[in-house]
């Protein structure tokens, strides 16, 4: 039981650092939007998740620890690439100074980003409180 | 935390938004000077915008850097006026390459960007509370 939960936990949770990526990714365009020449760029979610939940994906959130001897553990240093490829977006419309930010289209998503990921949280907390139900049955 | 470079992010825009606005505005203040600190005539002021990574994400936040500041090229504005001080041999006074509409458009451009940053900024702000909030 345990073990489930927790199982679906790390599927929520990564799931949730994918959209925080994604959200990333989407403010720098907005940030850009007014930069000659930058090309917006966004991920696949589909593809980043299963990237994510990859069994040899690094840890999410991972830092490299300190070593002061050859027995401790090196820890896993957080990759570049760990949530698929950035891709970049098609445009619609060319702008005479190269920038393919399309303002209405990364407003959108990151409305609809931020919704997913508000929906995941959701998910977490209703878990957890089921969780807490089951602990407190008895009581 | 990753969600941290989305204010990294978004406010290397506003800060670099900030800047251009202010650009405008010496421009738009300046459209009538005749002469300016190095004795020429003014001419107007852009600030060159270019995409620089921020925190530990690499391609994936891209912030805002302001390269420099450039002057326009634009020919100045003669303006006939033989009584002035500054007026060359056949009468004319050379006036700041100023465009007003150019302007009016860049302040407009500036503001509503800087706008759509602090939106940002704020969504990032939101799901960061949130996520504080996650069990309770």
């Amino acid at each position: 039981m345990a073990s489930s939960l927790n199982t679906e936990l790390t599927t929520l949770l990564k799931a949730m650092d994918v959209r925080v990526y994604r959200q990333q990714i989407i403010a720098s365009n907005i940030a850009n939007a007014d930069t000659p020449n930058y090309k917006a760029r966004d991920v696949a979610f589909q593809d980043a998740l299963a990237e994510a939940l990859a069994p040899q994906s690094p840890v999410v959130q991972a830092v490299a620890l300190q070593t002061s001897s050859p027995l401790h553990f090196a820890g896993k240093s957080g990759g570049g690439d760990r949530y698929g490829t950035l891709k970049y977006r098609t445009e619609k419309q060319s702008s005479a100074d190269g920038n393919t930010v399309d303002m209405d289209v990364e407003r959108a998503q990151m409305a609809d980003n931020s919704l997913q990921y508000e929906t995941l949280l959701q998910f977490v907390n209703n878990r957890l409180s089921s969780m807490r139900t089951a602990i407190s049955a008895n009581s | 935390m990753s969600l941290s470079n989305v204010f990294q992010v978004s406010s290397s825009a506003m800060s670099a938004q900030a800047m251009r606005l202010n650009a405008v505005a010496s421009n738009l203040a300046n459209v009538d000077s005749v002469t300016s600190s190095n004795g020429q005539p003014y001419r107007a002021k852009q600030v060159v915008f270019s995409a620089t990574p921020m925190g530990d994400q690499g391609d994936a936040s891209q912030g805002v850097a302001v390269l420099g500041v450039v002057e326009s090229a634009a020919p100045l504005r003669k303006n006939y006026d033989p009584s002035s001080p500054f007026a060359d041999t056949d009468g004319y006074v050379s006036m700041s390459n100023v465009d007003p509409v150019e302007e009016m458009v860049n302040m407009i451009s500036a503001s509503r960007s800087y706008q759509t940053n602090v939106e940002v900024m704020n969504a990032a702000k939101q799901m960061m509370t949130k996520t504080l909030q996650i069990g309770q």
